[in-house]
């Protein structure tokens, strides 16, 4: 049969030799691994640290790990962590100011820059790192330390075929298939009688890292059952996303469901915590004991605390239903006017790790279907 | 120089929140040096008279005698902050605000004739005017230094009044909640600890007090889901901070 090019095809034993690869490269490697009851990204070194065999069961409020297709590398989707972590990390130390005698001496810390392969990322979180790109890099105000970090990350993204009872990515048109932005792409085929992978590179390093790697040419029915299980992720996929939020949920800002979202919000912040492309954050400035040292801190901030708002007098956003109504707002409409772009990826962690499992999908479909 | 005089007070109350004072071990240094300590029973015998230019006080009132020694503290005092949920909320020690005072006298000790107190125990700032209430059971030492070092030069403490979440999910971890359906006071409680028991996979228990924020019958609701009946959510928020107005439920 003829092959089909820039496709390859890899055995599971071979591809165990990524790690090594990524590792002779440069590369310290982050993916999925199993801690605390749920798949979270970590260090990993070789396969014995992915969740093999293990699957994900999701709801609103609700994540359990399961038994799933034994052998199955890639069997789950996205647990509550993204690349924001890794490309913005929750706390970064911005600046220093030293009081040396009459003098004063500014000290900048170093920006981490340690060479990363991210790996087994979701199509999803590929979309959420253009979203944020858009923002945090292609902006007028670039922050260098994402930029750095960002130019030394290396992506390989594992498309889905078992994707969460939360995901909606169809709708959003971000998944569950990654059309580019990867260094390289993978998709596993696994079935009673075949596991392999399909292999695309995206870039001169993922064509370099197929070249290090046991790979033959793949085959059209290789590529097509290689596509059949995103197609029948989408299938899976019963969530969806209204269309056209631009304008249409600011337009409703008096909805009654407002008051209905905040009864039952906590306004704990977690679901800004575990978005993709949330990129808030609140800057501290505090001095030492010893009064001759300010330290200037980055931190993830939330909309959903008062500090967010704060401005002379008081908080804007004092109650539940105007932050809720913000983050809302802010992600799924004005995001538009701002970006271009919606702000949602249809990841689905904001539903999943909402604690009373508040659904963005209903909400919005509930404000502007006047419902 | 002349160095600030510093005084730590105590009133009802384990202890437990001056402690942290002499647990900043590599800062105690650094500390004597920038402050006269003047009056710190728990560390010193030898203490100077007022007026002094930063009061500590650590406990509850719980007496009248209590109620009076306060006032005179806030008299001789420049700034006075309240430490712990004791000073803050009226401590575990406030549980017998929802009781019967006499049967609790009863109940504890062989002659309760010879116990005198108030049938409340109530935060400082029911007394005196407070300037800032550091949150906790007990206090956290980085927020200790934090409040040191911002009233030594005269600024406000960066201490953060959103919910034990933020600091959860910063630290990367999953939610136990979400996780393994435990049930966890982070979302109703203001952060402090660095979200200490659900980092070690269990759930919340509200040491440092309502957030800024706090949706009681929805989190009412979400522990109830978790499986605790009335009797567990009762005990479960009325702990060290069952003073705390925000977190009394509705029955
Ligand atoms: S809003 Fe929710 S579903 Fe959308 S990208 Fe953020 S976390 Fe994912
Ligand atoms: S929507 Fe859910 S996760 Fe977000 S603040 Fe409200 S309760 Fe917390
Ligand atoms: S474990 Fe508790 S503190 Fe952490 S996110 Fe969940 S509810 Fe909040």
């Amino acid at each position: 049969m003829a092959t089909v090019p820039g496709c390859f095809v890899v055995t599971p034993s071979d591809l165990s030799a990524l790690f090594g690869i990524l590792d002779e490269l440069g590369y310290r490697t982050l993916g999925p691994t199993v801690r605390d009851g749920a798949i979270v990204i970590g260090e990993i070194s070789g396969i014995s640290d992915l969740p093999i065999g293990i699957t994900d069961e999701q709801g609103p409020g609700r994540y359990r790990l399961r038994d799933g297709v034994a052998g199955a590398w890639f069997g789950f989707a996205v647990g509550p962590q993204s690349a924001r972590a890794h490309l913005s990390p929750p706390e970064r130390p911005l600046l220093e100011i030293r009081s040396r005698g009459p003098t004063l001496e500014f000290v900048e810390p170093e920006h981490h820059t340690e060479r990363t392969a991210l790996f087994g990322i979701r199509p999803c979180d590929l979309a959420a790192m253009e979203v944020q790109d858009r923002v945090l890099a292609r902006g007028p105000h670039p922050d260098p330390r994402y930029v750095a970090a960002r130019d030394t990350t290396l992506v390989v993204v594992v498309n889905c075929g078992v994707p969460a009872d939360t995901c909606f990515c169809p709708s959003t048109r971000t998944g569950p298939r990654a059309r580019s932005g990867f260094d390289l792409s993978v998709t596993e085929v696994v079935d009673q009688t075949d596991h392999y992978f399909v292999l695309e590179p995206g870039s001169e390093a993922g064509v370099e890292i197929v070249e290090r790697l046991e790979h033959r040419p793949a085959d059209r029915a290789e590529v097509n059952a290689a596509l059949a299980t995103t197609e029948a992720a989408v299938e899976a996929i019963s969530r969806s996303l209204p269309e056209q939020l631009n304008g249409r949920l600011l337009a409703a800002a008096d909805h009654s469901r407002w008051d209905e979202v905040a009864a039952r919000c906590l306004s704990c912040g977690n679901c800004t915590m575990v978005c993709p492309t949330c990129f808030c954050s609140d800057v501290r400035d505090t001095t030492d004991l010893a009064g001759d040292t300010a330290t200037r801190v980055q931190v993830w901030d939330s909309c959903f605390t008062l500090g967010h708002s704060h401005l002379h007098g008081g908080s804007v956003r004092a109650d539940t239903r105007s932050r809720y109504r913000q983050w809302l707002t802010h992600k799924l409409d004005t995001w538009w006017d701002q970006f271009g772009q919606s702000g949602c990826v249809g990841c689905g962690r904001c539903i999943t790790w909402c604690p009373p499992g508040i659904d963005l999908t209903v909400e919005a479909a509930a404000i502007v279907g006047g419902g | 120089m002349n160095r600030p005089r510093l005084a730590v007070w105590k009133f009802s109350s384990c202890d437990g929140c001056q402690l942290t004072l002499l647990d900043c071990e590599d800062e105690l240094l650094e500390l004597a040096h920038r402050v006269d300590i003047a009056y710190f029973l728990e560390a010193t015998r030898a203490h100077t008279e007022g007026p002094y230019d930063v009061s500590i006080v650590e406990g509850s009132i719980t007496t009248s005698d209590d109620a009076e020694r306060i006032r005179r503290v806030r008299a001789v005092s420049g700034k006075l902050v309240t430490i712990g949920a004791c000073a803050t909320a009226g401590g575990i020690q406030a549980l017998r605000n929802a009781a019967d005072i006499g049967d609790y006298l009863s109940a504890v000790y062989a002659a309760p004739e010879f116990i005198s107190t108030l049938d409340r125990s109530t935060p400082i700032s029911d007394h005196v005017d407070v300037d800032f209430e550091l949150r906790g059971c007990p206090i956290d030492k980085g927020q200790l230094l934090e409040l040191l070092s911002a009233l030594l030069v005269g600024r406000r403490p960066d201490i953060a009044r959103h919910s034990v979440c933020l600091d959860c999910k910063r630290a990367g971890n999953p939610c136990v909640m979400v996780a393994t359906d435990t049930p966890c006071l982070g979302p109703v409680t203001q952060t402090g600890c660095g979200a200490l028991c659900p980092s070690l996979d269990r759930g919340c228990f509200g040491c440092f007090g309502p957030a800024e924020s706090v949706n009681m019958a929805a989190m009412v609701g979400q522990l109830r889901d978790r499986g605790l009946d009335d009797v567990g959510i009762h005990r479960l928020l009325n702990t060290f901070n069952t003073g705390a107005p925000a977190f009394g439920v509705e029955s």
